[in-house]
């Protein structure tokens, strides 16, 4: 299925320029599998070496921190938005 | 200034002095870096030059990242523009002391800054940074307290600010920010719902967001409350630090204030235990700590401490690693000790703080009473807020006596009562 993967603005220099791209994906980590693949810069920023997220990326879908569903085996419906964002502390 | 550079928390790279506040290489955050040497060659100078400073904290603007230094004609002249932040009451608390079994107890009463809680520190330096920078608009995501502090100092500074609160938020809070003339935006949602939305906003708009793309210089504000802390105690830091933690930015940054000043020979001691402090309904940096985890899972937040209630703290990480290398802990207490401590400290100092600051009294009590603070030790308990801002906590605590004005109503109905009652 097709979902939208939004990009913030650090990365966009490494996407094209693009602030959003289409993916076809069943999971969070297919979804960014298929990042990867296009744009295969975005791998080292965003994933540690034994391909887990790195600690201060943030991934939400459909506005929830997929660390509040299964994280990367989180399950993605037809036209979805995932969503990538720096964790900063706030307050 | 002696501010040289940004470093990313994570992976050491090195930025400019710009407003960016997420690593290029890994997504980190980004920190100030200072080169102090010049200052620690002659210390009695430098605590002089120190004392000599405002009554506010630009007194330590060698230690702030403001590249043009502080506001105003000069260091001296500097609370003339904006509101003066610091330099709040340090408080010997003789009565709660004694009350918990404690010998040394002092309360930093940071409720006595210029919008009534510690923000105003934070928020100081960063507007003073958008300054700088040229901005145009302030911004930020707050729980409350930060919004107060934007909305007044945008006004204080001829600003346009935008705030942005959970929907839900204390109506103390909504009405001590709107009345300085802020757009102030209520969003349907928990904090972590707002600050997620500024985090995007911050790319899409050229504003000072002081908590997402000013960042780096508006944390380095909390160091304030450290430098304050050990010049009040005569140039020496405190045993034990009991701070409460939201996103973890403020505990890192006391500890980092109290590393950077015995580095450089200014403070005398060793860096103090760090007790941080959550309410059980949003404690998710005290749930790792209790599971000895070294991350944390966000969390729905479900408190009266609404200033604290941050599910995904980003900072948490960094407090879990300063609890752990200097012996301290991270706790967690219920709302009715929240509302315990509130009262406890407002009838043994005369402060009435909000219940964040019931969450840091509860988690004194609590360490106490488990009998984890030494009788030798000195403890700053850090009071972060106003208990104006949070009158529901104790809205029905107590009760008051009403009578006519009559002499016989005050002998009969008050006296009465009170003898009787003995």
């Amino acid at each position: 299925m097709s979902v939208t993967v939004k990009l913030p603005t650090q990365l966009r220099a490494s996407a094209g320029g693009e602030s959003a791209v289409s993916v076809e994906a069943a999971t969070v980590g297919e979804a960014l599998e298929a990042l990867y693949t296009a744009y295969p810069e975005l791998r080292d920023r965003l994933s540690d070496e034994d391909g887990s997220l790195r600690r201060f990326v943030n991934v939400y879908v459909g506005g929830d921190d997929i660390r509040f569903g299964e994280v990367l085996e989180t399950q993605l419906s037809d036209g979805q938005e995932l969503q990538i964002l720096p964790a900063v502390a706030g307050g | 200034m002696s501010a040289t550079n940004l470093k990313c928390r994570e992976c050491g790279s090195q930025y400019e002095l710009d407003p960016i506040y997420v690593c290029e290489t890994c997504f980190g955050p980004l920190e100030v870096v200072y080169d102090n040497r010049a200052l620690a060659a002659d210390i009695p100078a430098l605590r002089r030059r120190i004392q000599g400073g405002p009554q506010n904290l630009w007194r330590y603007s060698d230690f702030l990242p403001l590249p043009d230094g502080p506001p105003g004609p000069s260091g001296r002249n500097s609370s003339r523009v904006g509101l003066a932040a610091g330099c709040t009451p340090l408080i010997r608390a003789d009565r709660l002391a004694e009350r918990l079994g404690l010998a040394e107890l002092w309360v930093k009463n940071d409720a006595a800054n210029p919008t009534h809680s510690f923000k105003d520190r934070v928020v100081s330096v960063a507007a003073a940074r958008a300054r700088e920078f040229g901005f145009e608009v302030l911004a930020c995501a707050s729980t409350g307290n930060l919004a107060n502090s934007v909305a007044a100092n945008a006004a204080a500074l001829g600003l346009e600010s935008y705030v942005f609160i959970p929907a839900d938020l204390e109506e103390q809070k909504i009405l001590a920010t709107g009345v300085y003339g802020t757009n102030l935006v209520k969003v349907r949602g928990s904090y972590d719902d707002v600050n997620r939305l500024c985090v995007e906003l911050s790319g899409e708009r050229n504003w000072a967001f002081v908590n997402v793309n000013l960042r780096p210089y508006y944390a380095e504000g909390s160091k304030t409350l450290a430098f304050e802390i050990g010049e009040q105690l005569g140039w020496r830091t405190p045993d034990r630090i009991v701070a409460p933690v939201a996103s973890g930015s403020l505990l890192t940054k006391i500890g980092k204030g109290f590393a950077d000043w015995l580095e450089l020979g200014l403070l005398d001691g060793d860096l103090p235990t760090m007790n941080g402090a959550q309410a059980a309904g949003c404690a998710p940096v005290a749930t790792a700590w209790a599971e000895g985890r070294d991350f944390c899972q966000p969390v729905k937040p479900n408190t009266i401490a609404k200033s604290l209630a941050i599910g995904n703290p980003a900072d948490g990480p960094y407090v879990l690693d300063l609890a752990k290398s200097t012996g301290g802990s991270v706790e967690a207490v219920s709302d009715d000790e929240i509302r315990a401590g509130i009262r406890l400290l407002a009838e043994t100092t005369g402060v009435f703080t909000e219940t964040a600051g019931g969450v840091t009294i509860a988690t004194l009590a609590k360490l106490a009473e488990r009998g984890e603070i030494g009788h030798d030790e000195s403890v700053v308990a850090v009071i972060t807020g106003d208990g104006l801002k949070t009158l529901d906590a104790v809205r029905g605590s107590f009760e008051a006596f009403e009578i006519e004005p009559t002499f016989e109503e005050f002998t009969t109905k008050v006296e009465g009562t009170l003898v009787g009652a003995r």
